[in-house]
C-alpha cells in the first residue's frame, strides 16, 4: 500500500513542522501557489511504521549476501557512519569560511593524499559525485589535454566490449566517437584489433583493469605502450580497484587518469542507488586539467583550490564539492585499515572469489574463462543450462532470491552469453560462501529435475515476477490520488 | 584483520580448495615488474576508538556557528524520524534495484518519490533523483536539447541571476557537446530578469531558456511571462526551482499558458542536513511527451504474474547499461538514499507542513533584513519581492565585516563580490526556520559593533 493510500485530509504530523500559522501576505498574490501540492496526510507514527515496513522488503548487505559482481557488496561500517555524521558535520554549510573549516579539509586532504599514493597518481580531486561522473570528467581532461597541445584531430576513445556501460556514454558526454575493441578468448584485450584501429584520431582508451570478465589484463603494458606511442592516454575504470588495492597500482601500469568508486572499494553504502563519489587521479600533464575544488595545504593551513588557482581546470563538477559526506566516510574506513589493511582488502576479496570458483567449477558449473585465475569477481556462464534444460540465466538468479542470497550480477558483460558475474568481497565469511554454493548446486539440480520449479521463481518475496514489459507500455510514473 | 572474518584454518583449508600454496600466488598473473610493493605513504591503521578521537577534534575543531548563508544549501530543521528511518540498514546497504523483486522497499520509496516531486512541481512526471540542483540543471539543457525538435541552434538562454555555481556546472557538463550559453543580465534595480530583455531574442533560435524561481539573489522572477516568452519563440522552459519555495509558490507546471516543460532543482531542503555541500540530490521533473528524454532512473508501478501491483526501473532503454553510447546521460549510481530521506521528510510534513516552513523561512528573512536595515549604510540592494534570501549592501568592505562576524561564530551570509564584481560590497542573508529571535538580534549587534567601529 502506498503511503498516499493511507492518507486523510486534515491528518498531520503536526510536531514536525513550525507552530506559527503561515502569513504569506508579504508574498503577491500572483507569485503565489493556488492550490496546496497533493502530498500525503498522514501522522509521524504512520509514517514511521509505513517506511519501516518499506525497509523490510528489500535485500540489503546488512541483511544477505550480495555478491553482485563489479559492484563490491562490502560491509559498510557503522564506526564510518557514524563519524561522517558528528554534528558539526552535518551543520557545516559549505560556503563556511576557512576558518570554521579547517578539520573537514584536513580530512580531505588526507583523502587526496591516501589515494594518490594507492594509485599511484600524482594528484587527486575528489569532487566527482560518483563514478560515471568521475569518467566524464576523465576523458575531458583527455580532452583538455589534447586541446591545450592544439591536437584537436583525435576524435575517437576506444572501450572494450566488455567495459561498462558508462564508459562508452561518458566519452559520447565529452564530444567523443566511440570505438569498440574486442576481447581475445582468453578474456585480455585483443591487442591486434586493437593495434589495426589505434591511431592519430585516437584520443585515448578506457579500461577497467581488471576487466569485467573477472581477469587481469597481462598485456597492459603492450597496450599502454601502443596507445601512448599513437598519442593517445590512457583512462583507468577504477570500478575494480577492490582487486588489487595496494598490489598494482594504476599509475605503475601506464594509466593516465584514473577514477575511484569510493562506495565500492572504500566501502561507503550504496544507499538503495546511490550517493556515491568518484574521485579522479591523473599523472602530472593532466594535473592542471583536475576538476575544482579541491583541498591545499600552506603551512598548517587548508584552503580550497578554485577555478582562480586552476586557470585551465576542465571546471566544476557540482554546486559545492561533491559528496562531502561520502568522502568523510571514505576517509574514516581508510584510516580504519591503513596501508595493511588496504593490501588485505585485496588479497581477501581475491581468495574469496578464487574459492568460490574452483567450489562451483568442482560442481559441474561452467566458468567463462577456465583457464585464467580469478580476481575479486569471475564469471560463470550458463549457457549448457539453458540449452538443455531451458532454465537461463536470470531464472537462476530469481531462485537464489528464494534462498535468501541476492543475485550476482546477470547478463553482463554483454560478450558473455548467460552469464553471471560473481564477486564476493572480502568482507564474507567462508560459510557465507558454502551456502551460497550449495544454493547454487541445489538450484542447479531443481533445474535438472523440475525446471519449471526454476523459471517460476521467486516465490518467497513480496512479489512474483514483474511485468517489465507493462511497466514501459503502460507507463505509471506517479500516483494521482483522483485516478485510482 | 579490520572487517575480515577469516580465521588461519579458513585460508587454509581454502587454499587447499584452490590448491594454490599461498594468498600471493592468486595475484600471478599480475607482471612481476608492476606489483609495488609496501605503499610507505599510507598511514597505519587506526582502531574504531582512535578514529572516532580524531573525528571528534576535526568536528570540533570547525565549531557549530550560528549561519545566515544560503546560497544554495538551507539550514532546516529534519525531523527525527527521517535519518532514523533512511539510515535503516536495509535501504543503506542496498544496491541500485536491478532485483526489482528483492528490492521493492526502495522501488516503492522511489515511486512515492516520483508522485511527491510531480504534485510539488505540478508536472507529470518525474525521475528518481540527480546528483544536485547544478548538475540537474546541467542534464536539463542537454535533455532540452536532444527533446527541442523544432530548434537546430543547440543555444540556451542562461540568466546571469541564476546561481553561478549552476552556469559554471552547466559549462563544464555541455561545451564539449557545442551547446551554446547565451548570459541574460538582471535588471539592476530588481534583481530580476525582465523580460522586455528578451525582446533582443524574439524569433531568433532558442532551445530553451533557463527560469530559475527564485533566483540566486532570493528575488522572484516574472516566470509566466518568461514561460510565454520561451514557447512563443519555440523554445522550452526550464525551471530551476526550491522545492521548500514550491510549498508557496506556483509550481513550473502552472507557469504561464502551458507551464514550463522540464523542471529542475536542488532538493537538499528536502531532508538533506548542510554536510559541506553535499550528499544532495538533483530532481528532475517534465511533461510526459518528454519523458523518453529524461536522464536517469525512472521507476513505473506494474503487476507480478498473480496481478499484485509491484515496482520496477523503466524505460530502461534510455540508460548507459542497455544503450551505452547512444543513452540520455552516462548517469547510473544517483542519490537513492537523498530521495529517500526526502520522500520521508514529505511524507512527514506534508503540504501544510512544508507551506508553514516555507511561511516561516519568509517571516524570518523579512525580519533580519528590518533588523539589519537599521543599522546605518545598510540596505537592501533589489526592490522585488523575495522568498527567503535577501541582497543588502554594507557601507564597508564585505569580505572584512564577514570574516570579522565568523570569528563571533556568526556566518553572516555570502559576499556577493565573488561572482558578481559589478555589485560590490554586497551580501546575500537567509534565515531559515530556524533561527531564532535571539540568534537574529545578536547578529544585529555583531553586525552594529563592526560598523560603528
Amino acid at each position: 500500500m502506498l503511503i498516499y493510500q493511507q492518507s486523510r485530509t486534515g491528518r498531520r504530523a503536526s510536531a514536525q513542522a513550525p507552530l506559527q500559522k503561515s502569513d504569506l501576505s508579504g508574498i503577491p498574490e500572483a507569485f503565489r501557489r493556488k492550490q496546496r501540492a497533493d502530498l500525503p496526510q498522514v501522522s509521524e507514527m504512520q509514517a514511521v511504521r509505513h517506511y519501516t515496513r518499506l525497509s523490510q522488503q528489500n535485500f540489503s548487505i546488512d541483511t544477505q549476501f550480495y555478491p553482485l559482481g563489479s559492484c563490491t557488496m562490502k560491509y559498510n561500517p557503522r564506526g564510518c557512519n557514524t563519524l561522517a555524521m558528528l554534528p558539526n558535520f552535518l551543520a557545516r554549510h559549505p560556503e563556511a569560511p576557512a576558518d570554521h573549516s579547517q578539520g573537514f579539509m584536513a580530512c580531505l586532504y588526507e583523502l587526496q593524499e591516501m589515494l594518490k599514493e594507492v594509485t599511484g597518481m600524482q594528484a587527486v580531486s575528489l569532487s566527482p559525485a560518483a563514478g560515471a561522473q568521475g569518467e566524464f570528467a576523465g576523458v575531458a581532461m583527455i580532452r583538455a589535454y589534447h586541446d591545450a597541445r592544439g591536437d584537436t584531430a583525435r576524435t575517437e576513445i576506444l572501450v572494450p566490449d566488455a567495459a561498462h556501460g558508462t564508459n562508452p556514454a561518458s566519452a559520447v558526454m565529452c564530444g567523443y566517437k566511440v570505438r569498440e575493441i574486442p576481447s581475445g578468448p582468453d578474456g585480455d584485450v585483443d591487442v591486434e584489433e586493437l593495434r589495426k584501429v589505434v591511431g592519430p584520431q585516437t584520443a585515448g582508451i578506457m579500461l577497467t583493469n581488471p576487466s569485467t570478465l573477472g581477469v587481469f589484463d597481462r598485456k597492459i603494458e603492450a597496450i599502454a605502450k601502443l596507445v601512448h606511442e599513437a598519442g593517445g592516454l590512457l583512462y583507468y575504470d577504477g570500478a575494480n580497484l577492490n582487486a588489487i588495492l595496494g598490489k598494482v597500482r594504476p599509475g605503475d601500469m601506464g594509466f593516465d587518469v584514473i577514477h575511484v568508486n569510493l562506495h565500492k572499494t572504500f566501502s561507503t553504502p550504496h544507499g538503495g542507488g546511490g550517493p556515491g563519489a568518484g574521485p579522479v587521479g591523473v599523472s602530472k600533464r593532466l594535473q592542471p586539467y583536475l576538476p575544482v575544488p579541491m583541498v591545499a595545504q600552506d603551512g598548517d593551513q587548508f584552503r580550497w583550490l578554485t577555478e582562480g588557482d586552476c586557470p585551465e581546470s576542465i571546471g566544476r563538477l557540482s554546486t559545492f564539492a561533491g559528496n562531502a559526506g561520502v568522502l568523510l566516510r571514505a576517509y574514516i574506513y581508510a584510516c580504519m585499515l591503513g596501508g595493511e589493511g588496504m593490501e588485505r582488502v585485496a588479497e581477501y576479496s581475491t581468495l574469496n572469489a578464487n574459492y568460490m570458483l574452483k567450489r562451483l567449477t568442482d560442481a559441474g558449473f561452467d566458468a567463462a574463462y577456465p583457464e585464467r585465475r580469478a580476481t575479486h569477481e569471475f564469471i560463470l556462464t550458463l549457457q549448457k543450462q539453458a540449452k538443455q534444460l531451458g532454465v537461463n540465466t536470470m531464472d537462476f538468479a530469481k531462485r537464489l532470491l528464494d534462498y535468501g542470497f541476492h543475485a550476482p550480477t546477470t547478463y553482463f558483460p554483454l560478450l558473455v552469453p548467460e552469464c553471471l558475474l560473481i564477486e564476493p568481497t572480502e568482507t564474507e565469511t567462508r560459510e557465507e560462501l558454502d551456502g551460497f554454493i550449495e544454493a547454487l548446486c541445489s538450484i542447479k539440480q531443481e533445474a535438472e529435475e523440475n525446471p519449471e520449479q526454476v523459471k517460476g521463481a521467486p516465490y518467497n518475496l513480496p512479489v512474483k515476477r514483474l511485468d517489465d514489459v507493462r511497466a514501459a507500455r503502460e507507463l505509471d510514473l506517479a500516483w494521482k490520488s483522483d485516478t485510482d | 584483520m579490520p572487517f575480515i572474518p577469516h580465521t588461519e584454518e579458513d585460508v587454509r583449508e581454502m587454499l587447499v580448495a584452490i590448491g594454490a600454496p599461498d594468498i600471493e600466488a592468486l595475484f600471478d598473473e599480475i607482471p612481476a615488474n608492476l606489483r609495488c610493493g609496501k605503499l610507505k605513504q599510507l598511514p597505519q591503521a587506526m582502531s574504531e576508538m582512535e578514529v572516532a578521537g580524531l573525528m571528534s577534534v576535526r568536528a570540533n575543531q570547525d565549531g557549530q556557528p550560528v549561519c545566515f548563508i544560503g546560497a544554495g544549501a538551507y539550514d532546516h530543521h529534519i525531523p527525527a524520524a527521517v535519518w532514523q528511518l533512511a539510515s535503516r540498514g536495509e535501504f543503506y546497504t542496498a544496491y541500485t534495484p536491478y532485483q526489482a523483486e528483492a528490492s521493492q522497499g526502495t522501488l516503492q520509496v522511489l515511486y512515492e518519490f516520483q508522485s511527491m516531486m510531480a504534485a510539488l512541481t505540478g508536472m507529470d512526471v518525474s525521475n528518481a533523483s540527480l546528483y544536485d540542483g547544478a548538475t540537474s540543471l546541467g542534464e536539463a539543457v542537454l535533455m532540452a536539447v536532444r527533446a527541442n525538435r523544432k530548434s537546430k541552434s543547440r543555444r540556451i538562454l542562461m540568466p546571469r541571476s541564476l546561481h553561478p555555481a549552476y552556469r559554471r556546472v552547466v559549462q563544464t557538463m555541455v561545451e564539449s557537446q557545442g551547446i551554446e550559453l547565451v548570459e541574460l543580465p538582471f535588471d539592476p534595480a530588481g534583481g530580476h530578469t525582465d523580460p522586455a530583455t528578451l525582446a533582443a531574442f524574439d524569433g531568433q533560435d532558442i532551445a530553451a531558456l533557463v527560469i530559475p524561481q527564485p533566483n540566486y539573489f532570493g528575488v522572484l522572477e516574472e516566470v509566466d511571462a518568461l514561460t510565454d516568452w520561451a514557447h512563443a519563440n519555440k523554445a522550452l522552459a526550464i525551471a530551476v526551482v526550491n522545492p521548500i519555495a514550491l510549498a508557496v509558490l506556483s509550481p513550473p507546471g502552472e507557469w504561464g499558458e502551458q507551464g514550463a516543460d522540464i523542471c529542475c532543482g536542488e532538493g537538499q531542503p528536502l531532508g538533506a542536513p548542510l554536510s559541506s555541500g553535499g550528499p544532495y540530490f538533483g530532481f528532475m521533473c517534465c511533461a510526459q511527451k518528454l519523458v523518453r528524454q529524461m536522464p536517469g532512473r525512472i521507476v513505473g508501478r506494474t503487476c507480478d504474474l498473480d496481478g499484485k501491483v509491484g515496482y520496477t526501473l523503466t524505460l530502461q532503454a534510455r540508460e548507459q547499461h542497455i544503450r551505452r553510447s547512444k543513452a540520455t546521460s552516462n548517469i547510473c549510481t544517483n542519490q537513492g538514499l537523498m530521495a529517500t530521506a526526502a520522500t520521508i521528510h514529505m511524507a512527514l510534513l506534508g503540504s501544510e507542513g512544508l507551506e508553514r516552513v516555507a511561511a516561516a523561512c519568509y517571516a524570518n528573512t523579512q525580519s533580519l533584513v528590518q533588523k539589519l536595515t537599521t543599522i546605518g549604510g545598510v540596505e537592501p540592494l533589489f526592490n522585488r519581492p523575495v522568498f527567503h534570501e535577501q541582497a543588502l549592501r554594507l557601507p564597508i568592505s564585505a569580505d572584512g565585516v564577514l570574516s570579522q562576524l565568523s570569528v563571533m561564530d556568526v556566518l553572516g551570509g555570502l559576499d556577493l563580490s565573488r561572482d558578481y564584481p559589478e555589485l560590490g560590497d554586497v551580501i546575500l542573508v537567509c534565515a531559515t526556520e530556524k533561527r531564532t529571535e535571539t540568534e537574529m538580534h545578536d547578529f544585529q549587534q555583531k553586525l552594529q559593533m563592526i560598523l560603528t567601529c
